[in-house]
């Protein structure tokens, strides 16, 4: 079983749902970066997410897009963010990894080879933020080969029609951008996640993970009660900008907290 | 690459996936597929609709003042003496350059879809001020996205699209210019799916864009082609445009393409040269890479990160260029050259003295290409070079460049 599939069982069967921070890969620095994946994985992270830095993220925010911008300003790169997967790797071999990007480093470093690397590294699923169903066969056959999760967006403009399409050969979890926007910016409605996540598990039955505006414990909390996962992104980048001599500290205990919204949801 | 074997023609893309060849595509975020399918499907309609054309027609008439003259530029021919050189005058259109002719056509198409707020990007405020024109004349409200290093080169026409009622958004993400501005309005988009149609500014982006900015701009070579068989009775030896994201040149371009004796040249900014690094020729300088939407030729480097674009002129200061031409140059149907900001302020200055015609400095590179490759051409060689924009804006830049204090 995938680590994915695993630590989704396992939760499932603790009867609560997953933590999923957002991070940028070697935001601010390489060092620093590795240093804040292991504090969200001992601040209870069940999954993490880290982000691959683009020059044109144009699906996020300003909060997003300053935490990639320092990474590339550190030098990172894509053989960079998997040398920063290996080095977490090697001392937890159970934290599910997926990388969240956009496709470009991806067709430029080869689409064959980087499944191959990825998946060498330890990296366990891919979120391709411009890679829409329609746009993903070059990367589909690799990654099915290397034992990759292709993770699915699912987002509030996606009808019924549309569904079975998105959802065709989805793996891993399924990603349900819950407001129509960017990363970072407004947060939604519980009503209307309650609502969207009900209606996907009619399609599928993979874990459904919710992101895109959540910004607080209690929103976390609020969506745990009703989905498999809530992502967290801009609030724990926006720590890591502000910077300072205890920032890793900050990080840890907005991590806690949310960690703790979560894992206070279902019991 | 070949052209459409069953059809023996470079002019059936793209595909109903939107890709010519390898290139084109839509590589947009889920948020946005429903609704840039939706796009699509308007479009098809519309394109379908005698009605529709109808009512283009009536403003490229009356409210643009098409058609364009073809014009013999006969200083200039004599001076390099070569090549019989004519300029397609959409620099005379309202507004100043071919921009209008697609927003015309796209505001037409948002106004079918009962869309009620526009939003565009501006790299020169030429493409800005074209739909802030439309908007004013449509009654719809319009956002306007641009870089803030644009902004401050292009004052004027930020000054334009204010009197014309758009508000003008300074975008201060990444390298602050057009590409930036791009991802701006996409970021727009994708949260205001609703009510929101964007308009965009060349033949570039995810589908439809690509082929609908494509077909509104074909009025160029359409009228192109009627033209010189009036003036000369076949069709021209060779047509040239310059290219940014490539618009003015495939309307130019796309009515020729299945006439094999017409010679296809296209003419990227070279910047301070091929070699320095500083320029904007994607495709003679670039690679394949997803960007907007769609794949093409990118300047990026070997970790697929996007280059800074750099030339003089602000219109081709852009490191992606519309799929098509990717794939033109892929299939060799159409030859992709540069020229630099030196070649081109030459350009400008020798066409202001020569004909009495200040061309803006996106032409300026074409002109440059035909004052290197004309005197080379024997007499009876017909050469159509689109004359797309005038240079009213570029004043001051040109000034600044040559050293002179306004
Ligand atoms: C006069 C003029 N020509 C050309 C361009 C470049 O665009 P395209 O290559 O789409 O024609 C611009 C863009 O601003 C322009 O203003």
């Amino acid at each position: 079983m995938s680590r994915i599939a695993a630590r989704f069982s396992a939760l499932q069967e603790a009867g609560r749902a997953a933590f999923i921070p957002f991070v940028s890969g070697g935001d601010p620095d390489f060092d620093t970066s590795l240093a804040i994946l292991r504090r969200l994985a001992d601040a209870g992270a069940d999954l993490i997410e880290i982000g691959v830095s683009f020059t044109d993220p144009m699906a996020d925010g300003p909060t997003v897009q300053a935490g990639g911008a320092r990474a590339l300003a550190a030098g990172m790169n894509m053989n960079r963010i998997l040398d920063l997967v290996r080095a977490f790797r090697a001392e937890d071999d159970e934290m599910p990894i997926v990388l969240m990007g956009y496709f470009n480093p991806i067709y430029r470093y080869g689409a064959e080879r980087f499944a191959v690397d990825a998946k060498a590294a330890g990296v366990d699923g891919l979120i391709t933020v411009d890679l829409p169903p329609e746009e993903e066969e070059e990367l589909r056959g690799p990654a099915e080969r290397a034992g990759l999760d292709l993770v699915r967006l699912v987002a509030p403009t996606t009808d019924e029609d549309r569904l079975p399409l998105v959802l065709q050969r989805a793996s891993g979890f399924v990603y349900y951008v819950s407001i129509a926007g960017i990363t970072g910016t407004r947060s939604p409605t519980m009503v209307d996640v309650e609502f969207a996540v009900a209606r996907l598990r009619r399609f599928t039955d993979l874990p459904v993970a919710v992101g895109f505006g959540i910004n607080t414990a209690e929103q976390a909390g609020a969506v745990a009660g009703v989905a498999d996962g809530a992502v967290v992104g801009s609030v724990i980048v926006r720590e890591i900008g502000a910077g300072g001599p205890d920032m890793l500290e900050r990080v840890s205990a907005l991590a806690g907290a949310l960690a703790g919204g979560v894992a206070g949801a279902r019991t | 690459m070949s052209p459409d074997t069953a059809a023996n023609s470079y002019r059936t893309g793209p595909d109903e996936r939107g890709h010519f060849g390898l290139y084109g595509g839509r590589y947009v975020a889920e948020t946005l597929m429903p609704l840039i399918r939706e796009v699509g499907a308007a479009y098809e309609e519309a394109k379908n609709d005698p009605a529709f054309h109808e009512e283009m027609g009536r403003f490229h008439k009356h409210y643009t003042g098409r058609p364009s003259p073809l014009y013999f530029a006969e200083r200039l021919t004599e001076h390099l003496g070569g090549a019989k050189i004519y300029f397609k005058r959409d620099e005379l259109n309202h507004t100043g350059s071919h921009k209008i002719n697609n927003c015309l056509g796209q505001i037409l198409l948002a106004r079918r879809m009962g869309k009620t707020r526009i939003i565009a990007e501006t790299g020169a405020g030429q493409h800005g001020v074209a739909a802030a024109t439309v908007c004013a004349r449509f009654d719809l409200p319009c956002t306007v996205y641009m870089g803030s290093v644009d902004i401050d080169r292009q004052a004027p026409n930020v000054f334009r699209m204010r009197l014309l009622g758009a508000e003008v958004t300074a975008v201060e993400s990444g390298s602050r210019t057009l590409k930036d501005a791009l991802n701006e309005a996409l970021r727009d988009w994708v949260a205001n799916v609703h009510d929101t149609f964007y308009i965009i500014g060349t033949a570039a982006g995810p589908a439809p864009y690509p082929e609908m900015v494509r077909d509104f701009q074909c009025i160029i070579g359409d009228e192109v082609r009627t033209q010189i068989a009036e003036a000369e009775g076949r069709l021209p030896d060779t047509v040239v445009a310059c290219i940014g994201g490539g618009s003015n040149a495939i309307g130019l371009f796309h009515p020729f393409l299945d006439d094999p004796e017409v010679r296809i040249v296209g003419v990227e900014a070279a910047g301070h040269g091929l070699e320095s690094g500083a320029h904007a020729a994607s495709l003679t300088g670039g690679s394949p890479g997803v960007l907007h939407g769609n794949r093409t030729y990118l300047l990026q480097n070997d970790d697929g990160q996007i280059a800074d674009a750099h030339s003089i002129s602000a219109g081709l200061d852009y490191p992606g260029i519309g799929p098509e031409h990717a794939w033109l140059k892929d299939a060799g149907r159409a030859e992709y050259v540069s020229a630099t900001d030196a070649e081109a302020l030459e350009a400008f200055q020798l066409c202001a003295r020569l004909e009495g015609i200040i061309p803006a400095l996106e032409p300026a590179h074409a002109l440059a290409w035909v004052i290197r490759t004309a005197p080379d051409l024997p007499r009876d060689h017909i050469l159509v070079m689109n004359m797309c924009g005038r240079g009213d804006k570029d004043v001051f830049s040109v000034g600044e460049a040559l050293g002179i204090d306004l």
